[in-house]
């Protein structure tokens, strides 16, 4: 795909009603490439996660039109959307949000599962992208038996598995210490570069910015001009016990 | 195993104390309704035992005849009628009536006569575990069965007792040949049986008609009917069938057993519903991942269907060992809780069904859940 991943222009997002009404997002226009990592950083409130929301189709627009892997969300229902996040996006959530009760490969299988892929080709898939992240001796863990570091690293493994062209990533080191958020940056640049992944973090950390391609301030909801940002060189690749 | 069914399970034995309750609300319902079904069906065979005992193409009775204990009054002219009619080829009298029976003791405890023709095979005592039927010919010789020996105070061939201030001795004990109404069956023959209930030497209760080889059935009830109007003739299937409606829904019995098995299946229903719905609403946010991650609703529909149907089947194997142990703790009983192949694969259809009906609220609760808090927790 030559033109960007993930596209949004003019969006516009209202929420609450009557006098609770607040403007979240006030005309954002924002694209992001294959290959390309970019941070999106503003203070609480400025529509961070809104705006995320929107890009991962979980939140429809109030205005302005969003477009992901060249396929407009205007119009489409929960089950269309739901059908284009699998097809498209790979989440990386702040807290993780593994399955407790499953394994670390089970809960990477859990994202081919939901794609209707299942049997010994998702398993190995699966083995694949534990591989990728360094925690393929971790497969038949519990997430209770993680660290953080590697939690959030099983997380990225299940964003990947199902081949997306675009990772969205909340806060994915917030709740990490500075070794493993750097070894969870590390590894989502790789993926970026290696794999020409579109990758967008959403973050307040100031240390993940040699990490990105481009920095996207937004404020008020609205963007901020643009900056880009000295791309740091991709990471080792992690030993599997860095986390 | 498919990760849907590992994840149901896995979430179902996360929760233990909560898979507890929801085993035991379905144990509770399924053994509820197993019981109430078996005691259904025993009710249905002990209410027709006598009827299906009998060897005979026709039963005829008076008009209206709800049962084998209820009254019937035929006359012996009609027994000549019978034999007389195209396609008989054999009449069998039956006398039946309730009479008083003396104990040893002198105390007195009601019972069912049936006083049977002798020199005509159709009807006879069964499970005779003592005695030869040429002996019960003798005018005073009975037959009763060892499970009412207690009651008639009698255990013994050669033991003597009275009915209607006549003198019995029991020629022949059966064992197993229990009456629902706990009201013991005492065999006799028919001019004896006529004595002690007071009929008419020339009445009887039913006649029993053995037909002709290739006789058409439909023809000789027809002809039958139109030679004695006040009677009427049923076959066996029949006539057991009209005693099971009236004992079971004349009586209101069976709206009971009836009533018991819809509670069951209510409440069964109700405690799986609410633990299923609070282990959804427990795990809603996992549910909300899902969803996030591009899971299609029926995928989160299959993980709750996968729960409820894990639980049926749990559920449905102990509750399938309790009601065996009730079966087998009813078995010699006057009303056994009976249960057949085809009942236990129906209560294991019912227990599914109801657990995943019992899952449409917990379905109900992701139906909408919202994949955006995944990003706001």
């Amino acid at each position: 795909m030559t033109g960007p991943v993930i596209q949004a222009k003019g969006v516009v997002k209202t929420l609450g009603s009557g006098a609770g009404t607040v403007q979240a997002l006030r005309g954002v226009d924002l694209a992001l490439g294959a290959g390309e990592l970019a941070l999106l950083m503003g203070p609480s409130g400025s529509g961070k996660t809104t705006l995320l929301s929107i890009l991962g189709c979980m939140l429809k627009p109030s205005a302005g039109a969003v477009t992901v892997g060249g396929q407009a969300t205007d119009g489409l229902g929960p089950e269309e959307l739901a059908r284009l996040r699998r097809a498209h996006i790979g989440f990386v959530f702040q807290s993780y949000h593994l399955f407790p009760t499953l394994t670390a490969v089970e809960n990477v299988r859990l994202a081919l599962d939901v794609r209707g892929q299942a049997g010994r080709a998702a398993r190995a898939k699966a083995r694949a992208a534990l591989a990728e992240v360094g925690l393929a001796h971790k497969e038949r863990s519990f997430p209770r038996n993680l660290s953080g570091g590697e939690q959030q690293r099983v997380a990225i493994a299940r964003a990947i598995v199902g081949d997306p062209s675009v990772i969205l990533a909340d806060e994915p080191t917030a709740a990490l210490d500075g070794e493993n958020g750097q070894a969870v940056m590390t590894i989502l640049a790789r993926l970026a570069k290696t794999q020409r992944r579109g990758v967008l973090v959403v973050t307040h950390d100031t240390r993940l910015l040699p990490f990105a391609d481009r920095i996207i301030h937004i404020e008020d909801g609205r963007i901020q001009p643009e900056q880009r940002a000295p791309r740091a060189p991709a990471g080792p690749a992690l030993s599997a016990n860095s986390a | 195993m498919p990760l849907v069914v590992t994840l149901a399970l896995r979430n179902l034995l996360h929760d233990r104390l909560r898979l507890a309750a929801t085993l035991v609300g379905i144990v509770f319902s399924i053994v509820l309704v197993t019981v109430q079904m078996g005691l259904y069906l025993g009710f249905g065979r002990m209410v027709t035992v006598v009827i299906d005992r009998a060897e005979t193409d026709l039963w005829v009775m008076t008009k209206g005849g709800t049962s084998f204990e209820g009254p019937t009054v035929l006359d012996m002219k009609d027994r000549d009628a019978a034999l007389a009619t195209e396609g008989v080829e054999r009449v069998t009298q039956v006398v039946t009536g309730f009479a008083d029976w003396r104990l040893p003791s002198g105390a007195l405890t009601p019972v069912m006569i049936v006083g049977l023709d002798l020199n005509n095979p159709g009807l006879r005592p069964w499970n005779v575990v003592e005695g030869r039927i040429e002996q019960l010919m003798v005018t005073g010789a009975v037959a009763v069965d060892l499970a009412y020996a207690d009651r008639l105070g009698v255990s013994k061939i050669g033991e003597k007792a009275e009915i209607r201030q006549r003198a019995v001795n029991v020629a022949m004990l059966t064992n197993g040949i229990r009456s629902f109404t706990t009201t013991p069956y005492v065999f006799m023959e028919a001019d004896f049986a006529r004595i002690v209930t007071g009929l008419p030497p020339n009445k009887t209760s039913y006649l029993l008609l053995r037909l002709k080889p290739g006789a058409d059935l439909e023809a000789v009830r027809a002809a039958l009917v139109a030679k004695i109007p006040q009677a009427e003739a049923l076959t066996t299937a029949q006539f057991a069938e009209r005693s099971r409606n009236f004992w079971l829904f004349g009586t209101g019995a069976g709206a009971a057993l009836f009533a018991g098995m819809l509670l069951g299946v209510v409440v069964g229903t109700v405690i799986v519903a609410q633990t299923l719905y609070a282990s959804t609403k427990e795990h809603i946010n996992e549910f909300a991942t899902l969803r996030a991650i591009g899971s299609s609703r029926s995928y989160m529909y299959r993980v709750i269907v996968c729960q409820a149907a894990v639980s049926a089947v749990i559920g449905f194997a102990l509750a399938a060992l309790i009601a065996y142990g009730v079966v087998w703790a009813t078995e010699g009983s006057a009303l056994p809780i009976v249960i057949t192949p085809g009942i236990v694969v129906a209560l294991f259809v019912l227990t599914v069904l109801m657990c995943i009906a019992a899952g449409i609220a917990a379905i109900l609760r992701v139906m909408h859940v919202d994949p955006a808090t995944a990003f706001t927790r």
